[in-house]
């Protein structure tokens, strides 16, 4: 009995660690092109090399989604994929991606660019934001916990309409 | 059933019948299941006094933080969660049930009746707030604390600004207490309006019953408005996509604010008006004397109220609100000044005249005029606007709630405690010890606090997890370190104090004091019936009549707990009332409504379950039971 | 008294006209309001002491209620003395909205400038306003204003409430988004003054202070007037590299170098970044040391802050700063 409170406890105590990792000292790696980017294809030559597929390390961190979230705009990825519906560029939220939904092929989109558009952010921004923005792609798809998933955005409206104690200035 | 003479009673069939019937029983199941009021108002206050003691930690690790520049005890992030949970702690989880739980001791018998109208609510309101409490911790240790100031401003505390469930538990966690403060707030009103010993009619009522019934009151209209912004508003934008505080679909972030102070504003009134008839309480025992000028204080209590949900506007001057509007809420900051100026003046009077027994809770006494006055001043220093907009959000603030809510909630609720340990424990409390502890904590508080208005002053805002040294406010913080150390060692000599007087200290007997009101009309600690018989009074200090006037009431039956109910204004017998026995069901409802509560924090599906848990518990609750045959 | 506090960033240490109105209210109420505690507290003092001349002892052991005679003094004194408070309050409140009206009356467009401040986390965007928009200057953290000229502060914020405190010039503003507030501050001499953020606005709300630096009339508009120039141009290879760095990673996303092809706005702007006292809103003093730490491992000195941890080659790191520390 006391050993099933014991592991309650712990339990408890653990779930809510990876939705609320912070990570505030990232390490500012930055990828060099081709570098650990995830394979297109399944075929190697010579014998079975280890299936290397790069994970999240902020995967379903709230944190890392909503930082995701404001470098979506301050980026401006939302002025070709507008905020997730697609524009100039393709929609991100989808079933059928291009090169693939993984967490390792999205990465791999954002380091290597795409034709037709997409720039190669790899070598420019630190790797720990593109696994940010990676994780804030999945959230749009549903692909992260609800419980780390912000519900909206409070996208502030750029010119303000309530003026308070303005006295007369000329701007 | 009053008689003018005593007819044959057998008292120790009486007592032994009154003992079956209230018993509470024994074992863990008994323990769950207890609805009497001593217990539960004891669990309150035990409770209250753990979280007293946490959010006291958290001001020590606060305080340890700031006591250099740049230190680097606590990062910013806990930093944050710190003062927040602190905060939180201190508002929700202490204070509020603290005077609750005195409330719920000390009413029933100050009325002279057995326990409180609806023992069974009074039950869940105890394991909603302990389930709440548990909730906010259990962020704090896995990092899922709030971090966004015990009043989550939006946008901030909104979705985009506050990533993961932090917020989420601290909204959640208003839920649970409000809820719980909410039916001790029924509860109680409807004792003291409905249960009160015949003959105390509504002039006679104690002081401290007054304060706690208009505490109820104010409960009962400013809790919901924190629901609304803590739930409705906050809770949804983050869990299900509304826009309360999204300007940009026509939501504000002000809205939050106005109706999170048209509760706040009145939550430090629900903290402090009890604890005015905490000191009306130990005054009047103290000086030999009834308190002079019972009408006035009465008045003064139910004007603070009033004008108390006036003025929550003071807490936002800085947000740019129309001038018009703004002179109306200094005018009302400033007047009810002059309520609690009434109140202290009476006092005065009362132990200007009177014959003075300096007790420990005496000291406390006066401890609290001297913070409390202080920090009224500098409350009316701050509803002057162009004051309050260079001293808003700094440690000036700061400085003035300690004093007002310190001084003017915690001293008299440890006057409190030392005049009523008696009561409580059968023993004593250690006199001297409790003076030593009263100047340790008077000076240690003093030190902590005072130089907190030089240093706003000065340029210190809140809520920063640092400062650079070139500010040169380190001194006086080191300065405030120091004493907040001295409140620890005075927090550490009242629990000495406590452990070793409930060992070793002086029997109490009934009425130690000589005091004139109720609860010294019965063993310490009360047997759970209260009284053997229940009493009827003729006047506001029942034990300071004479023996041959006292009147007592016999002919409710002792074999199931009944208790009499009484008209409104002037206490004559209405009808006898029969409570509730042990119940396992309010245990049972707290823990179903929690499951859907915590769940859809996290999973807003988790809701629907929820409700359909919630309604299983209140059928368990209130199903109905056969009515014992009537003799 | 220099334990407690700086003068520069002091209420009680007024340099305007609207902070030296607040200054005197505030003399006015603490006098005031202190004597009246000290009268409560003698009072209090009193009742611990004094011996009871003239209250009959008897009466009060069995009845515990004193004379009617009593009564009826102690009625009298109470009641005069809950008068006396309210003619006080009633003062004191004449006094504060008097001392509110008259600050109000301070500001006028006559003669007035417009600096418009926008709260992010956690810095300060500046922009001069002007009818002409060729003198609209844009700036952080950094607020020059001339002595003597009214200035109106308007602003609001990009992301949550903030609070706009210069306490040596008058009382603090919100800044809440969707909305504009506005204050006038004026400097009677010339003098800096420190501000600091006054609502709480996250992680780092501790590090977002401002600099409002009050100069002469003619040293003001020669600042206005460098300030409106476009970013140094390098000029030395060493500079010139460092520009290269500076376009070549993920820098010019979020900050502008006017004159450049740095033209990002989520940060602070640096066109004129040297000229500046200090780094990061007010965290560091602006010297090429602290400016390498800062670039180098933003989120040491102020963790959580928006600014990306840029990875740089160690080569690229001196000719950066040396150049950032040009744009004068």
């Amino acid at each position: 009995m006391r050993r099933l409170a014991a592991l309650t406890v712990c339990l408890i105590a653990l779930s809510a660690c990876q939705r609320e990792k912070r990570d505030t000292r990232p390490a500012p790696i930055r990828t060099a092109v081709f570098g650990s980017a995830a394979r297109e294809s399944p075929l190697e030559p010579g014998g079975q090399l280890p299936n290397y597929q790069p994970s999240n390390p902020y995967d379903k961190s709230a944190y890392a989604i909503s930082e995701g979230q404001r470098l979506f705009d301050w980026y401006n990825c939302s002025g070709c994929h507008a905020h997730g519906g697609g524009g100039m560029g393709p929609p991100l939220i989808k079933q059928q991606w291009i090169y693939g939904g993984d967490p390792a092929n999205l990465f791999d989109t954002i380091v290597k660019g795409r034709p037709n558009g997409m720039p190669t952010w790899g070598g420019r921004i630190p790797d720990y934001q593109i696994w940010q923005l990676v994780a804030f792609i999945r959230s749009m798809n549903n692909e992260e916990p609800q419980s780390a998933t912000p519900v909206r955005s409070d996208n502030i409206q750029t010119q303000p309409t309530i003026r308070n104690r303005v006295k007369g200035v000329t701007k | 059933m009053t008689a003018a003479t005593t007819p044959s009673i057998d008292l120790d069939r009486e007592r032994a019948s009154l003992e079956r019937a209230w018993a509470n029983g024994r074992g863990l199941l008994a323990w769950l299941s207890v609805t009497t009021h001593q217990a539960i108002g004891m669990r309150y206050i035990v409770t209250a006094f753990l979280f007293l003691l946490a959010g006291g930690v958290e001001a020590l690790l606060m305080r340890l933080q700031l006591a250099r520049p740049d230190n680097t005890l606590l990062t910013a992030d806990k930093y944050n969660q710190i003062f927040t949970v602190h905060g939180s702690t201190m508002m929700f989880l202490f204070a509020v049930p603290m005077m609750e739980g005195m409330g719920v001791y000390l009413v029933p018998l100050m009325l002279g009746t057995r326990n409180v109208a609806f023992p069974r609510l009074n039950a869940f309101g105890y394991w909603m707030y302990v389930i709440g409490g548990l909730f906010l911790y259990w962020g704090l240790f896995t990092n899922t604390g709030p971090d966004v100031g015990w009043f989550a401003y939006t946008p901030l505390s909104g979705p985009q600004f506050s990533p993961g469930k932090r917020v989420d538990v601290w909204a959640q966690m208003i839920t649970f207490t409000e809820i719980s403060a909410m039916c001790v707030a029924a509860e109680l009103a409807a004792t003291i309006l409905k249960m009160r010993a015949p003959g105390m009619s509504l002039n006679r009522i104690p002081l401290f019953c007054w304060g706690m019934l208009v505490q109820s009151f104010m409960v009962l209209f400013a809790m919901p408005a924190v629901m609304v912004a803590s739930n409705i508003f906050l809770l949804t934008d983050r869990t299900i996509g509304t826009h309360f505080s999204n300007p940009a679909e026509g939501g504000d972030p002000l809205l939050y604010q106005h109706v999170f102070w048209f509760f706040g504003h009145p939550e430090v009134y629900i903290i402090f008006i009890p604890a005015l008839g905490m000191v009306s309480a130990i005054v009047d025992t103290n000086t030999r004397r009834a308190i002079f000028g019972y009408p006035a204080m009465v008045l003064s209590l139910v004007a603070t109220a009033f004008i108390g949900f006036g003025l929550w506007v003071h807490h936002m001057f800085a947000t740019g609100l129309p001038q018009i509007g703004e002179a109306y809420f200094t005018a009302a900051s400033m007047m009810i000044a002059i309520a609690s100026g009434v109140q202290i003046f009476c006092w005065l009077a009362t132990m200007w005249t009177g014959r003075i027994r300096w007790t420990a809770a005496m000291h406390f006494v006066a401890g609290f005029v001297f913070i409390f006055v202080l920090g009224g001043l500098t409350g009316v220093m701050l509803a002057a606007i162009p004051l309050d907009l260079q001293v808003h959000d700094t440690f000036f603030v700061v400085a003035h709630f300690h004093y007002v809510l310190i001084g003017g909630a915690l001293f008299p609720l440890f006057g409190g405690f030392h005049h009523w340990f008696g009561k409580f424990t059968g023993r004593l409390i250690d006199e001297r010890l409790g003076k030593l502890t009263f100047w340790v904590l008077f000076i240690g508080f003093n030190l902590t606090f005072f130089p907190m208005h030089i240093l706003g002053l000065r340029g210190m805002t809140r809520r920063i997890y640092t400062y650079p040294s070139e500010m040169q406010w380190g001194g006086a913080n080191a300065l405030a370190t120091a004493g907040a150390l001295v409140i620890l060692l005075g927090g550490i000599l009242f629990l000495v104090n406590v452990f070793t007087s409930r060992r070793n200290g002086e029997m109490a007997g009934p009425n130690p004091w000589d005091s004139g009101t109720l609860e010294w009309a019965t063993a310490s600690p009360p047997q759970n019936f209260n009284f053997l018989l229940l009493p009827a009074v003729t006047g506001r200090y029942p034990l300071w009549t004479s023996f041959k006037e006292r009147i007592a009431v016999t002919g409710l039956r002792n074999d199931r707990r009944e208790v009499l109910v009484t008209t409104l204004m002037d206490a004559e017998p209405h009808h006898r009332y029969v409570l509730p026995r042990s119940s396992i069901w309010p245990f049972v409802t707290a823990v179903l409504i929690t499951i859907g509560l915590i769940g859809s924090v996290f999973q807003f599906q988790w809701y629907y379950p929820g409700i359909a848990l919630a309604t299983i518990g209140f059928l368990g609750w209130f199903w109905p039971r056969a009515q014992e045959a009537e003799p | 008294m220099s334990a407690w506090g700086t003068p520069y960033q002091s209420a009680v240490n007024a340099a305007g006209p609207q902070s030296g109105r607040i200054e005197t209210l505030f003399w006015v109420f603490t006098i005031l309001l202190a004597i009246i505690f000290v009268i409560v507290i003698v009072v209090l003092l009193l009742t611990l002491t004094r011996r009871h001349r003239g209250i009959q002892q008897e009466p009060l052991e069995q009845t515990h209620i004193p004379s009617g005679a009593t009564e009826h003094r102690l009625t009298r004194t109470v009641a005069a003395a809950t008068i006396v408070t309210v003619v006080v309050l009633l003062g004191l409140l004449v006094a504060s909205v008097g001392t509110g009206k008259a600050i109000s009356g301070l500001g006028t467009a006559r003669n007035g400038l417009a600096v418009e401040v926008i709260g992010n986390q956690w810095w300060w965007y500046v922009r001069y306003l002007n009818d002409d928009a060729s003198r609209i200057v844009t700036t952080a953290n950094e607020i020059h204003i001339p002595v003597g000229r009214p200035v109106m502060i308007r602003g609001t914020s990009h992301d949550v409430i903030h609070s706009f405190w210069v306490p040596n010039l008058n009382g603090k503003i919100d800044f809440i988004p969707s909305r504009v507030n506005a204050q006038w501050i004026e400097a009677d001499y010339p003098g800096r003054f420190r501000g600091q953020c006054a609502e709480f606005c996250g992680i780092q709300h501790a590090h977002m202070a401002l600099w409002v630096v009050a100069e002469p009339p003619d040293r003001f508009e020669a600042w206005m007037n460098h300030q409106l120039e476009p970013a140094a141009a390098p000029s030395d290879a060493d500079s010139q590299q460092g520009q290269q760095v500076f376009l070549n990673h993920a820098c010019i996303f979020c900050h502008t170098i006017a004159g450049t092809a740095a033209l990002g706005s989520a940060g602070p702007d640096l066109t004129h970044f040297a000229s500046r006292s200090t780094i990061a809103a007010g965290t560091l003093p602006n010297t090429k040391g602290n400016l390498a730490g800062w670039i180098a491992d933003p989120q040491n000195i102020k963790p959580g802050n928006h600014m990306a941890t840029v990875a740089l080659d160690s080569a690229d790191v001196q000719p950066l700063i040396d150049y950032l520390e040009s744009l004068k």
